[in-house]
C-alpha cells in the first residue's frame, strides 16, 4: 500500500487539507474508488476506509493481480465534515458539481481539478454517492447514459438493481459524468444511508465492490455470490410525493414489497396529532427509497418504488 | 394586485408562497416581468423592485401594459440569509424548468416558469454573491446575444458580458425562458447582503428607458449610458494562490496596467504579506473581491482587457 497526498489546500487558519489516496498494486490504472465529497457523506467515507483495510490485507497476501493498480480516496472534503457543513465551508459550493475542475479557478474548481487529474486513465471508476434528501436506499449501482455506456457491467457488482440514468444538465459537472467523457467506465454505488453508519448496508457495498474487482480480474478474492442484477432505466423507479406536510410516519421499510393501494406511511398534524393523509402506493413493487426525517414538506419524494 | 403564483406546505404550520404584484394600465398587451431573489443572499434587487413598484404606483397614468414584479423567488432563502433553498441546499437557479411532478423545489420552479412565460421581456436581477462586488452589468450567452444585446443596451448598465454557454447553465431561469422565446436579461450588480443605492437608481433609470423604447411608458426618462460590450474582448481573472486576508489597493472601476499592484493577501498571525496581487492584464476592474478571507483559488478581481492590449496579443 502506498499512501499519497493527491492535493493539498491551504486555508488562512486551519491545518492544510490533504486529499489522501491509497494505492494498491502497480501497473495499469485499473480501478479508482472515491468516497465523500460532501461533509455529511460519512457512510461513503466509512465504506472506503473498510476497503482500504481489506485491500491492504489482499496486497500482503498477493491477491491483487499483477500489473493492476487500485486507488482509493476515502474523503475529498473533510474541511466541511469537521465543522458539520455539507458543502464547501467558504462559498457553500459542491465539489461534485465542479468537474472536470480548473487549476486556475475557484477553490473548489482547483480541488476538483487536482483530484480529477489523479483519477484519470483508470479503466473503472466507482464513486460512493448520496442522495440530496435524508433517506435510506436499497443498495444499488447507477450508470449515466452517455452514449457508450456498457450497462451490463453493473451486473458484476451483484447488487439487486442497476439503474441507468439519463443525464440532466446539472449532471455534466459531476465526477461520474466526466469520468465517462474521459473514457473511464464510471459507476455510482449507493450505500443505504449518508450521515450515519449503516453497518449492514456498508457490508453490502463492500462485498459488491470486491465482487466487481474480482469479476473484472483486478483482485483474486472470492466473494459470496450476489443477486442477479436487474438493469432498469431510472424512469422505472416510480416516485411517491407527499400531498401534505407534517410529521412523517413510515409503515414499511426499504426492500419490502408493496401491493397496489397499500398504505405504506402517513402524515400526522404536528400540533393536534390527527392523521392528515395516508400514503399509498399506486402500483405494486419493491420499496427502493424511504424518507427518514421526522418532518416532511409537501411535494417531497417520500418513497421510491421499483415496479415489478 | 398581489397574487400567489406558487406554494407548498412546510412541515409545521406554514406555507411557502411565491408572490407577484401585477401593475396594469392602458390597452397594451405588452408585459414586462421583474424577477429577483432567486438567490436569498442577493438583495440589490429588493430595492430596485421597490423603486419600480413605487414609481408605477405614483405615475400609473404613464404605463401602457403590464408590469409583474416578483421580488422573492426564494422567500425562505431571503428570510434566512441563505443563498440556496434552505433545507435542500439547492441552488434554485440550477433546477429550471422544474417539473410539476418533481420535488418541492422543482414543482416551485415549474410554477414560476409557467407564470413568467409569455412575458415580452423578463429582467432577472442578481447581485453577484457576498464575496464579489460587480459593476452594473448584463450577462448574455453567445447564442442569445443577437436578440438580447439591443435590449441590454437600454438598461443603463456599464457593461454587457457576452459569455460562452455551458451545459450546466441550461438549468437557469434565463436559459429556460430564452429557449421558450421569452426574452430574459440577467442583471448582476453590487454585492450580496447589501444594497448599493446608486446602482439600483442606475438600473431603475434603465428599466424605464427600456419600457419607453418598447412603448410601455410615456413618462419621463433620463438618457442612458453606452455600455462596454465584451464581444471580441477578453476577461482576465485574478485568483489568489495564497490563503489569508485580502486587502485591495485598487478601486473598483479603475483602469489598471498589466502587472500593477491590485492588493495584497496578508498573514495577520505573522504580520507579513502572503502574496502581492497584480493585474493579469491592462483594463478595467469590473469585479472586485469584497469579502476579505481567501483560500487558494478565491477570485479576487476580473479585468476587462483594453482594446489596445487585445491588439498587441494578435
Ligand atoms: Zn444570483
Amino acid at each position: 500500500m502506498n499512501k499519497e497526498i493527491i492535493f493539498t489546500l491551504r486555508s488562512p487558519y486551519r491545518e492544510n487539507m490533504d486529499v489522501v489516496g491509497y494505492r494498491f498494486g502497480s501497473g495499469e490504472r485499473s480501478a479508482a474508488i472515491v468516497g465523500s465529497f460532501r461533509g455529511n457523506e460519512i457512510q461513503q467515507m466509512y465504506v472506503c476506509s473498510q476497503l482500504v483495510k481489506i485491500l491492504r490485507r489482499l496486497e500482503e497476501t498477493g491477491q491483487i493481480v499483477k500489473g493492476k493498480e487500485i486507488m482509493v480516496i476515502p474523503c475529498v472534503n473533510y474541511y466541511s465534515m469537521n465543522i458539520g457543513k455539507r458543502f464547501w465551508p467558504m462559498d457553500n459550493t459542491d465539489i461534485n458539481r465542479m468537474f472536470p475542475g480548473y487549476d486556475m479557478g475557484e477553490t473548489t474548481q482547483r480541488i476538483a481539478d487536482g483530484v480529477f487529474a489523479r483519477l484519470q486513465g483508470y479503466e473503472y471508476g466507482i464513486q460512493l454517492a448520496s442522495f440530496y434528501q435524508p433517506g435510506n436506499f436499497l443498495g444499488h449501482v447507477k450508470m449515466m447514459e452517455t452514449g457508450f455506456t456498457d450497462k451490463e457491467l453493473m451486473k458484476k457488482f451483484g447488487l439487486r438493481y442497476g439503474i441507468v440514468r439519463e443525464p440532466r444538465p446539472y449532471d455534466t459537472t459531476t465526477l461520474n459524468y466526466n469520468w465517462q467523457i474521459w473514457e473511464t467506465k464510471a459507476f455510482s454505488v449507493y450505500s443505504g444511508s449518508t450521515d450515519r453508519i449503516d453497518e449492514n448496508a456498508a457490508r453490502e457495498s463492500i462485498d459488491a465492490i470486491l465482487r466487481f474487482l474480482n469479476g473484472t480480474g483486478i483482485i483474486t478474492r472470492k466473494v459470496r455470490p450476489g443477486y442477479l442484477t436487474s438493469i432498469i432505466p431510472e424512469s422505472n423507479v416510480a416516485q411517491i410525493h407527499t400531498e401534505t406536510a407534517g410529521i412523517f410516519v413510515s409503515m414499511t421499510e426499504t426492500g419490502r414489497e408493496a401491493a397496489e393501494n397499500d398504505v405504506i406511511g402517513k402524515i400526522v398534524d404536528p400540533f393536534d396529532g390527527e392523521t392528515l393523509s395516508l400514503i399509498r402506493t399506486r402500483f405494486s413493487g419493491i420499496v427502493f427509497f424511504e424518507y427518514d426525517s421526522p418532518l416532511i414538506n409537501e411535494h417531497t419524494v417520500v418513497f421510491k418504488i421499483i415496479r415489478e | 394586485m398581489v397574487k400567489t403564483i406558487a406554494q407548498a406546505s412546510l412541515g409545521v404550520h406554514e406555507k411557502l408562497m411565491i408572490r407577484k404584484n401585477t401593475i396594469r394600465n392602458g390597452s397594451s398587451k405588452q408585459r414586462l416581468s421583474i424577477v429577483t431573489g432567486i438567490h436569498g443572499d442577493e438583495l440589490e434587487g429588493q430595492y430596485l423592485a421597490y423603486l419600480i413598484g413605487s414609481r408605477l404606483r405614483e405615475k400609473i397614468e404613464y404605463l401602457n401594459g403590464t408590469v409583474d414584479i416578483y421580488p422573492a423567488m426564494n422567500p425562505l432563502g431571503i428570510d434566512s440569509i441563505t443563498r440556496g433553498i434552505p433545507l435542500f441546499d439547492i441552488d434554485m437557479n440550477r433546477i429550471f424548468p422544474g417539473s410539476e411532478e418533481g420535488t418541492m423545489p422543482e414543482a416551485l420552479a415549474a410554477s414560476v416558469i409557467n407564470d413568467l412565460k409569455g412575458s415580452d421581456i423578463c429582467i432577472d436581477v442578481h447581485s453577484s454573491n457576498i464575496f464579489l462586488m460587480e459593476i452594473p452589468q448584463i450577462r448574455i450567452s453567445v447564442p442569445t446575444a443577437e436578440v438580447l444585446v439591443p435590449y441590454a443596451k437600454m438598461l443603463n448598465v456599464d457593461f454587457i458580458w457576452v459569455h460562452e454557454s455551458a451545459t450546466v447553465l441550461e438549468s437557469t431561469l434565463a436559459h429556460t425562458l430564452n429557449s421558450m422565446g421569452t426574452k430574459t436579461l440577467v442583471v448582476e450588480m453590487g454585492v450580496g447582503m447589501r444594497i448599493t443605492k446608486e446602482y439600483c437608481f442606475q438600473v431603475f433609470d434603465g428599466v424605464f428607458n427600456l419600457m419607453k423604447n418598447i412603448g410601455m411608458w410615456s413618462g419621463e426618462t433620463v438618457p442612458v449610458r453606452e455600455p462596454v460590450i465584451s464581444l471580441n474582448r477578453s476577461v482576465g481573472f485574478v485568483n489568489s494562490d495564497a490563503a489569508g486576508i485580502f486587502v485591495p489597493c485598487a478601486k473598483f472601476g479603475d483602469h489598471v496596467e498589466k502587472g500593477q499592484l491590485i492588493g495584497q493577501v496578508l498573514d495577520p498571525l505573522n504580520g507579513s504579506p502572503a502574496a502581492d496581487i497584480k493585474a493579469v492584464c491592462s483594463g478595467m476592474i469590473f469585479t472586485l473581491r469584497e469579502y476579505p478571507v481567501v483560500y487558494g483559488g478565491s477570485l479576487l478581481a476580473r479585468i476587462l482587457m483594453s482594446e489596445s492590449e487585445e491588439k498587441c496579443h494578435e
